[in-house]
C-alpha cells in the first residue's frame, strides 16, 4: 500500500467535507432563523416528564407555545407553582394562581366489601376484563382493580391495594394519565386542598347497591341535609361534592352511614383516622 | 440521442420507479404520505437534493475519485455530499417555509440516509460514467418518479381516511396493502421498452 494513496484519500474526502462545511457555514449565516431564547430557557426549568397534561405534545412543545404567547405560564401541572413562577420570571409576567389538583379514585369497593360475579383469570388489564360483563365485580361502575392506571402512571403514584386503586398523595403529580386510562372513568382530578371526597360513583339505587357492595353510596340524602353550605347533593343516586362551595368542615363525612365520604386529616394534625371505610 | 433521453426519463419515472419497482426510499414514502400537500413538499425537497447530488457526485467521481484511483471511496464521499445538501435544504426550508418544515419533521433530515438518494448517485456513476447530462436527467426523473409515487399514495390515503375501513386494517395495515397493490400496478409499465 502506497502511502500516497492514504494521503490522497484523506485529502479528497477531507477536502470535500471542508468545502461543504464552509459552504454550509456561509449558508447558515444567510438563512439564520431568529430563535426565541425564552423557549429554551423555559424548557430548562420544566420537569421534562413529557406527560402531556398541559395539552401539548411534550415539554418542548409547551415551552415553544409559552414563548409564542399561546399557552399560559402556569400550564404545567407537574411543576406547579415553583415552575410557574420561574416561567413567569422568564416571560416577565405574573404567575397567577396555580390550582393544585390531585387524582382520586371514586371507588373503595375492595375485595372484602364487594361481591364478585365470577373469577377473572384473563389478561391482567382492566380494559380486557371489562369486555367480560363489565368486569368480575358485581358493581358495574366500580374499580376493576387490575392496575391499568398503575401501569400508566409515570410517577409510581397509584397502586392497586386489595382489589381497588389507591392514589399516593405525596407522589401524584396530577398529570391525568390514569384519568384517561380508566375504563370506568373512576379517577378524577380534584383540588388538593379538598380534604373530603365521595368514593362512590354508582348510579344505581341503594336497593341494588346493597346487593353487591358494602361500601357503596345508597343515595340516602343524609349528607345533603347535614351540609350548611349547599355543597353536597345526591346526583344519579350517589353523593357529589361541589368543590367550589365545600368548606371542608367534614360534617357530611361524620354523618354518612356507609363511610362513603372519606377524609384526609388536616395538614399538621395528629394522624388519627377520622372516618375510614367500614 | 433524443430517443435515449426519452428512454431515460420514462424508465426513471415509470418502469424503474424508485419506490414502486426498486423499493428504495420506503421510509418517507410511508411516513410523509398522509397529506397530498406535505407529500408534494417532500417530493420537491427530495428532487432538489437528488438533482444536485447527481450533479455534484458525478463531478466529484469524474474529477477526483477516478483520476486518483479512489473509486472505493464512492459511498462515503457521496454520503458526505448528500448530507451537506440536505443540511442546506433544511436551513432553506426553516427560513423560507417554516410550516412545511414542521410538517415534514424528522423526515427532512432523514433524506440524508434515504437510500433512494444514495442509490441514484451510485447508479449514475455505474450506468453513465461518461455522460453528465444523462446522469443529471436520471437523477431528476428518478426523484420525480419518487414524488409521483408519494403523491399518488397520499391521494389514496386521503380518500381512505373517509372510508369505513375494518378496525384491524386501519392505519398502517391498509396503507401497506395499498402500497403493495400500487407496486403491482407499476409492474404493468415494465413491459414497455423504448429505443431497445
Amino acid at each position: 500500500m502506497d502511502i500516497n494513496n492514504i494521503i490522497m484519500a484523506v485529502v479528497v474526502v477531507g477536502g470535500i467535507g471542508l468545502i461543504f462545511g464552509l459552504l454550509l457555514a456561509f449558508a447558515a449565516h444567510i438563512f439564520a432563523v431568529k430563535k426565541d431564547e425564552r423557549a429554551e430557557k423555559i424548557q430548562a426549568v420544566l420537569p421534562g416528564a413529557n406527560c402531556g397534561s398541559c395539552g401539548y405534545a411534550g415539554c418542548s412543545a409547551y415551552a415553544e407555545a409559552v414563548a409564542r404567547g399561546d399557552a399560559p405560564v402556569n400550564g404545567c401541572t407537574v411543576g406547579k407553582a415553583p415552575v410557574a413562577e420561574k416561567i413567569a420570571g422568564i416571560m416577565g409576567v405574573e404567575a397567577g394562581e396555580v390550582k393544585e389538583v390531585v387524582a382520586r379514585v371514586m371507588c373503595t369497593g375492595d375485595r372484602a366489601s364487594v361481591v364478585y360475579k365470577y373469577e377473572y383469570n384473563g389478561i391482567e388489564d382492566c380494559k380486557a376484563a371489562v369486555k367480560f360483563g363489565g368486569g368480575a365485580k358485581g358493581c358495574q361502575s366500580g374499580c376493576v382493580g387490575l392496575g391499568r392506571c398503575a401501569a400508566a402512571c409515570p410517577f409510581d403514584a397509584i397502586h392497586v391495594i386489595n382489589g381497588v386503586a389507591v392514589v399516593d398523595d405525596t407522589k401524584c403529580q396530577a398529570c391525568g394519565k390514569c384519568v384517561r386510562e380508566c375504563p370506568k372513568n373512576l379517577i378524577k382530578l380534584i383540588p388538593k386542598s379538598q380534604r373530603h371526597w365521595v368514593v362512590c360513583s354508582n348510579p344505581e339505587t341503594g336497593k341494588f347497591v346493597n346487593q353487591y357492595c358494602k361500601n357503596g353510596c345508597i343515595g340516602c340524602h343524609l349528607c345533603e341535609k347535614e351540609c350548611h353550605f349547599d355543597a353536597i347533593h345526591v346526583v344519579d343516586n350517589h353523593a357529589v361534592i361541589d368543590y367550589d362551595k365545600c368548606k371542608n368542615c367534614g360534617l357530611c363525612a361524620k354523618k354518612c352511614p356507609r363511610g362513603v365520604i372519606v377524609s384526609k386529616p388536616r395538614p399538621g394534625a395528629k394522624p388519627k383516622v377520622e372516618v375510614q371505610e367500614g | 440521442m433524443v430517443l435515449q433521453i426519452v428512454s431515460i426519463m420514462l424508465s426513471a419515472l415509470l418502469t424503474e420507479n424508485f419506490v414502486m419497482v426498486k423499493f428504495y426510499g420506503i421510509c418517507p414514502f410511508l411516513g410523509v404520505s398522509k397529506k397530498v400537500e406535505t407529500s408534494i413538499g417532500m417530493g420537491m425537497a427530495v428532487t432538489f437534493v437528488m438533482a444536485l447530488a447527481s450533479a455534484f457526485t458525478w463531478v466529484v467521481n469524474k474529477a477526483l475519485l477516478i483520476p486518483f484511483g479512489l473509486d472505493y471511496l464512492q459511498t462515503i464521499s457521496f454520503i458526505l455530499i448528500i448530507a451537506g445538501l440536505v443540511q442546506f435544504v433544511e436551513m432553506f426550508m426553516k427560513k423560507s417555509m417554516p410550516a412545511m418544515y414542521n410538517a415534514l419533521g424528522i423526515y427532512l433530515p432523514l433524506i440524508t440516509t434515504n437510500c433512494a438518494v444514495l442509490g441514484v448517485t451510485l447508479l449514475n456513476v455505474q450506468n453513465y460514467p461518461d455522460n453528465f447530462i444523462f446522469a443529471l436527467l436520471y437523477g431528476i426523473f428518478a426523484a420525480l418518479g419518487f414524488t409521483l409515487a408519494m403523491v399518488l399514495m397520499a391521494g389514496i390515503r386521503e380518500a381512505l381516511d373517509e372510508r369505513a375501513v375494518p378496525e384491524s386494517f386501519r392505519g398502517f395495515p391498509i396503507t401497506l396493502l395499498t402500497a403493495g397493490l400500487m407496486a403491482i400496478a407499476f409492474m404493468g409499465f415494465s413491459g414497455f421498452s423504448i429505443g431497445g
